[in-house]
């Protein structure tokens, strides 16, 4: 395998300038290449949403998209969240309502939520438990994660 | 001895220690290490379920530039098979797993060679590029059904389990009835997000063999692997950094493992192995596969008399390192909270054509509740009685407690400690406010719905020891670190331990850090599993942080001339208890103060630090009761469930807000197990469920709501605190109840006899109404 590109990918505001195989998986580049460990891989079969990063604003999941097709594109990760110190509303939420356990799907779960919030803040509590239906949790049975985005939906809305 | 120091952090909902890193982003999971130089290996797995390896080439992958290594069994026939951790029993040593397949495969997945590359793209490509022939063999898919050949002449029945107490036979002869159900569990697994990982790197300078991504058991692994090898456990350490979930299968030593480590050995390179998710599914220890025949002589009123019980429990390919223990577990637990005179079960562990088990969360217990919880509810309908007052006939009153069980598990000898079981189900019944639940049902059940509740009690089993080891240390900035031999799978270890520890000695919780899972800092330790972290490394660490305290203590009397028992330790500052004023210190400073060289440390060791051990021979038992409340979809056959209830006693909470998150968390398990989750087969032995798109686990849209009430009603006597572990209740009688209250909708008692429970299964029994 030799058909590697040069691409950029640009991670919380960052330019990574990246060598890679046509077939790596974004989520590998952004692990691997690019340093950025807080992107887990869960299943590598789009189900699990540990890898969910936004790229322009929407939640993807990282492991079905391959690198050379976020060439350019914004991406943000678990590691862009917090300003300094300052943990970002939805991570405070769910520290404040015990919303992870092992922690290995909480970063999907964040870039889930937070890009959703962003684009509609407004969102029901109905379709809001449906979007988080789209990732799996192992460890904490959802509650405490429907209740932390619920709180951050609020202070989200508020700032 | 100097005064208490002042309660306060024990039993407060604290925020966790451990989450900072987590949401930032800053974790340290398998995957996230690397090494300079490192290798990637990539297995090549059995595509057949039974065959005879006639042949495995190599070269194909060996000839693909950036392939370092690769092997077959004849190149690790040197290693020994993967030993048993718990419940050994020596008939079962013939049937352990070799690290790659010797002349036989005995389940898709079974390793049968190993491929080293520059990148993991690259050893995977390679992977496929290795010549496996294998000439297929009958395969067996059911534990229930004939006994095989193993190899050699041995047979598919590794053993017969054997647990008996009283005279059963006399106790059905003059039975007023008999009570008879035949049940099965499905095949599940623990799934933690996070796969497998294991990175294996050798320092030849200082002739240390290196493992990260250990988790559950590292020292157990550290001492397995020094003895495979022909090392020493004092030049090979075992590293635990996050751990993505356990719920028992994860940690336990597998033959990647070996392999890994292996590898770093011979090829001076350090190794790193990341499963994938399909072989997560494969090849990561299955569980809770059983068929039981159990029976009940009862009395006229519905009190048990005796029961007898016979399983077949489906173990797969090989025995692993839980050899017997879970058959064990569900035979020696199976009586649970009930008054049983007389009891006999025999369990036959029988090998298939499957992934190999282990323990999955509330292992064994899971199953046998399910089972005993299903032939209560016989009973009740037997006699005419409900649910609710065939389990208050039958229950341990308090009276009785503590209740030698006369029947040994893990071993030890049961003794249910402590408990109130009667209260529980009136705490739980009045939680869900039973009376008019049952009166709503009615109703909505004239008006043609199906709906139903259910009800399931058990007894959990936690702190298994017989040992746990402490080192806590004060620095001279101030830091208090507590050395133990835990091990974390993201239960909240260093919260809990951080909240005893902080509370005894009269210390900030934020200035305790606590390490667990590391070989090098503390020689001896026996991890998490069996819910014992919070109840054995949570004594000990009482043990040592008082011991801490009086040292700190009496140092400080000294340096201020003042009686030790004039002193006492607030927030890490010495406050003057006769309420005088004047200089104070800190716990920094009386560590200073206590530095090599210093004249207060005379002939002493200096620094301030303590040590604890703590032993227990007998396990404690929390025990609880789960309701559940579910609807049937009449044209589909659908589960919803409606409501659902934990109350669980817990002896003595350290964190109630964990506590909560364990319980709500094994609902959510126990549910996947349930209804949804389950490794399925074809007729070749081919496994169907190898993504997360056919095995089912609940998402945010299945878990309903829980209710979760935590009482502390029986402390246990075994520990000063009182503390029973919480880590399997949430998952134990969710099976039990679910069935129950499928039941109840369907108002067909037992017509549940099968976990779990698929919309095809109640679309049938609807349609039969």
């Amino acid at each position: 395998m030799t058909d590697k590109s040069d691409i950029t990918l640009t991670i919380n505001g960052k330019a990574h300038g990246i060598r890679v195989e046509a077939r790596r998986t974004l989520a590998d580049a952004i692990r691997e290449e690019c340093g950025q460990t807080g992107t887990h891989i869960g299943c590598e079969h789009g189900v699990c949403g540990a890898c969910t990063v936004l790229v322009n604003g929407e939640p993807v999941r990282s492991c079905l998209m391959f690198a050379q097709q976020a060439d350019g594109k914004q991406i943000r990760t678990v590691e862009g969240l917090a300003k300094g110190d300052e943990m970002h509303p939805m991570q405070r939420a769910f520290m404040e309502n015990h919303g992870l356990q092992c922690g290995f799907c909480t970063p999907g779960f964040l870039m889930l939520a937070v890009g959703v919030l962003e684009r509609e803040p407004d969102i029901s509590d109905h379709d809001l438990v449906d979007v988080l239906s789209s990732n799996l949790c192992r460890c904490t049975g959802y509650q405490n994660i429907i209740r932390a985005v619920r709180a951050a939906a609020i202070e989200m809305r508020q700032s | 001895m100097s005064a208490p120091a002042k309660s306060g952090l024990v039993g407060k909902s604290v925020l966790r220690k451990e989450d900072g890193p987590l949401l930032r982003g800053q974790g340290r999971f398998a995957a996230d290490i690397n090494f300079p130089n490192q290798l990637h290996m990539r297995v090549v797995r059995s595509t057949y379920a039974h065959g005879r390896i006639v042949s495995v080439d190599l070269a194909p992958a060996l000839a693909i530039p950036g392939v370092v290594a690769a092997w077959s069994f004849k190149d690790v026939a040197d290693i020994p098979p993967i030993d048993f951790r718990l419940t050994r029993l020596e008939q079962l040593a013939a049937y352990r797993q070799t690290i790659l397949a010797k002349d036989k495969v005995r389940y898709v997945g079974d390793p049968v060679a190993v491929v080293f590359a520059e990148d993991p793209y690259l050893a995977e490509d390679a992977a496929e590029h290795v010549d496996v022939e294998i000439e297929e063999l009958p395969v067996i898919l059911h534990a229930d059904g004939a006994i095989g050949e193993f190899r050699d002449g041995l047979p598919t029945e590794t053993t017969l389990i054997e647990k008996s107490y009283g005279d059963v036979d006399a106790a059905f002869t003059s039975a007023h009835a008999i009570v008879e159900l035949s049940l099965s569990i499905g095949r599940h697994s623990g799934v933690p997000l996070e796969t497998r990982g294991a990175i294996g790197r050798y320092i030849a300078e200082t002739d240390m063999l290196e493992m990260y991504g250990a988790a559950k058991v590292p020292h157990w692994n550290r001492d397995q692997l020094a003895k495979m090898f022909g090392r020493t456990a004092a030049n090979t350490n075992l590293f635990e950094g996050h751990v993505g979930g356990g719920f028992g299968v994860r940690g336990e030593l597998y033959p990647e493992d070996v392999l890994v480590c292996l590898a770093a050995l011979r090829l001076g390179r350090p190794v790193k192995w990341i499963e994938d998710r399909r072989e997560n599914l494969i090849a990561t220890n299955h569980s809770r596969q059983q068929t039981h025949h159990i029976r009940a002589a009862i009395d006229q009123t519905g009190n048990i008399l005796a029961i007898d019980d016979e399983f077949f429990h489906d173990q797969g390919g090989y025995m692993r390192t839980h050899a017997a223990t879970v058959p064990d577990l569900a035979a020696a637990m199976l009586p649970g909270p009930y008054r049983i005179p007389a009891y006999r079960a025999r369990g036959h562990i029988r090998l298939t054509n499957k992934t190999p088990g282990g323990t999955y969360r509330a292992p064994g217990r899971y199953e046998s509740t399910f089972v005993r919880e299903r032939l209560l509810d016989a009973v009740a309908a037997k006699v005419g009685i409900d649910g609710v007052e065939v389990r208050r006939r039958n229950l341990i009153p308090v009276s009785e407690m503590p209740v030698t069980r006369a029947l040994e598990t893990l071993g030890t000898d049961i003794v249910l400690d402590s408990g109130d079981y009667a209260r529980l189900l009136d705490t739980a019944l009045d939680g869900i406010g039973w009376t008019a639940l049952r009166a709503q049902i009615d109703e909505r059940r004239n008006a043609g719905e199906l709906v139903g509740a259910g009800i399931g009690m058990f007894v959990e089993k936690s702190g298994l020891g017989p040992f746990d080891d402490v080192r806590i240390t004060v620095g001279i900035d101030g830091r208090i670190e507590v050395v133990t031999g835990a091990a974390s799978v993201g239960q909240g270890v260093e919260t809990v331990i951080a909240q005893i520890c902080a509370e005894k000695i009269g210390a900030s919780y934020d200035a305790v850090s606590v390490i667990h899972g590391q070989t090098d800092r503390i020689a001896r330790g026996l991890g998490a599993f069996a819910s014992r972290v919070s109840v054995m490394t949570g004594e000990a660490t009482r043990q040592a942080a008082l011991k801490l305290r009086d040292n700190a203590l009496a140092a400080a009397a000294e340096l201020m001339q003042l009686p030790a028992d004039q002193l006492d330790l607030v927030d890490g500052e010495i406050v003057r208890l006769n309420g005088s004023t004047g200089p104070s210190m800190s716990l920094a400073e009386i560590a200073k103060a206590l530095q090599p060289g210093s004249n207060l440390v005379g002939d002493n060791e200096p620094g301030l630090f303590a040590e604890a051990s703590f032993e227990s021979k007998h396990m404690t038992y929390p025990y609880g009761v789960h309701i559940a409340v579910v609807s049937l979809a009449r044209d589909t056959g659908g589960v919803t469930v409606e409501r659902y209830l934990v109350a669980y006693d817990i002896g003595k909470a350290i964190n109630p807000m964990l506590i909560d998150g364990q319980i709500v968390g094994g609902v959510a398990q126990g549910l996947g197990g349930a209804l949804y989750e389950e490794f399925s087969y074809d007729d070749r032995g081919e496994p169907l469920a190898v993504t997360f798109a056919d095995y089912l686990m609940p998402t945010a849209r299945e878990v309903p709501p829980v209710d979760v009430i935590i009482t502390e009603d029986a402390p246990s006597p075994l520990n000063p605190m009182g503390l029973k572990g919480a880590g399997e209740g949430g998952a134990n009688a969710v099976g039990a109840a679910i069935a129950a209250a499928i039941d109840d909708a369907l108002g067909h008692p037992g017509a549940i006899t099968r976990l779990p429970v698929s919309p095809q299964t109640v679309k049938e029994l609807i349609n039969r109404l």
